[in-house]
């Protein structure tokens, strides 16, 4: 089993950068912070022992939402940058609805009684993955390739600005 | 000892500072931030999950990697969206989206 400690730290470093990617008014150090909750996460996911998704998790969330996210930044924001990223008038009420959420489900995991397994996680994750998305999940799989070609050519017509009247 | 209950209680705490961000940020591409740490809330809850109580099945990983692409996918349209409102409107507040007002 793992160590109690890496696993705190771990959790310690992934909600403090959470809080601060909310809480900061610099929406580009909250980018920054976005980025490392990414690899405190993809650090849990080695925890868990699923070694593919972790490098899965590096390369797309860390590497190119977060950079998607910052050129998203660079292109809209203006003003004065050190107050870009601001509560609404739902400040408040919105940390009570989430604050619920979290008491609610908190008591629900808490009072369930998991069946646990014995059994042991495969050693490398890759190729039962591999296994089960070619022959259990191959539809989903090709549907999920459409959905990523539809999405690539909606987000550059979108961005292009077609149709629009000159 | 670390049980799955640790796990899922940190997915949780992700999930509620996630949406906490996404319901009280001004800012569209704030909220799209908010919506990625949701997101990665539940990855960590669909492991935990194969990891505890199915490890010999991989399920759990296959529906972590579709949300992934599904992620990827909102991400790119929802930033496009963000910048084609930019140009007609100047403005990436969400308060100011309101062409639907009756």
């Amino acid at each position: 089993m793992t160590n109690p400690v890496i696993f705190w730290l771990i959790a310690l470093v992934v909600i403090v950068s959470g809080l601060m990617v909310v809480l900061l008014k610099n929406i580009v150090h909250s980018a920054l912070f976005l980025v490392v909750t990414f690899v405190g996460v993809s650090a849990t996911y080695v925890l868990l022992q699923a070694d593919f998704l972790a490098a899965v998790q590096i390369l797309v969330y860390a590497g190119a939402v977060s950079i998607l996210l910052v050129f998203g930044v660079m292109l809209t924001v203006r003003g004065d940058i050190k107050s870009s990223n601001l509560f609404n008038r739902h400040k408040l009420s919105g940390g009570v609805v989430a604050l619920a959420l979290f008491l609610i489900v908190e008591r629900i995991i808490l009072k369930t009684e998991w069946v646990l397994s014995k059994n042991p996680a495969p050693e490398s994750t890759v190729g039962p993955i591999a296994e089960a998305m070619l022959t259990k999940f191959v539809i989903p799989f090709e549907v999920a390739a459409i959905l990523l070609l539809v999405a690539m050519v909606g987000a550059i017509l979108l961005a292009k600005g077609e149709g629009k009247p000159q | 000892m670390i049980t799955l209950n640790h796990y899922l209680i940190l997915g949780a705490v992700l999930f509620c500072i996630g949406l906490y961000g996404a319901l009280a940020k001004r800012s569209a591409v704030a909220v799209l931030m908010g919506i990625e740490l949701m997101l990665n809330a539940v990855n960590i809850n669909l492991l935990a999950f194969n990891r505890f109580l199915t490890p010999d099945k991989m399920v759990g990983h296959v529906f972590a990697i579709f949300v992934i692409v599904v992620a990827a996918a909102e991400v790119a349209v929802g930033l496009a969206l963000v910048i084609n409102i930019y140009r007609d409107r100047s403005t990436t507040m969400v308060d100011d989206f309101d062409w639907l007002k009756w």
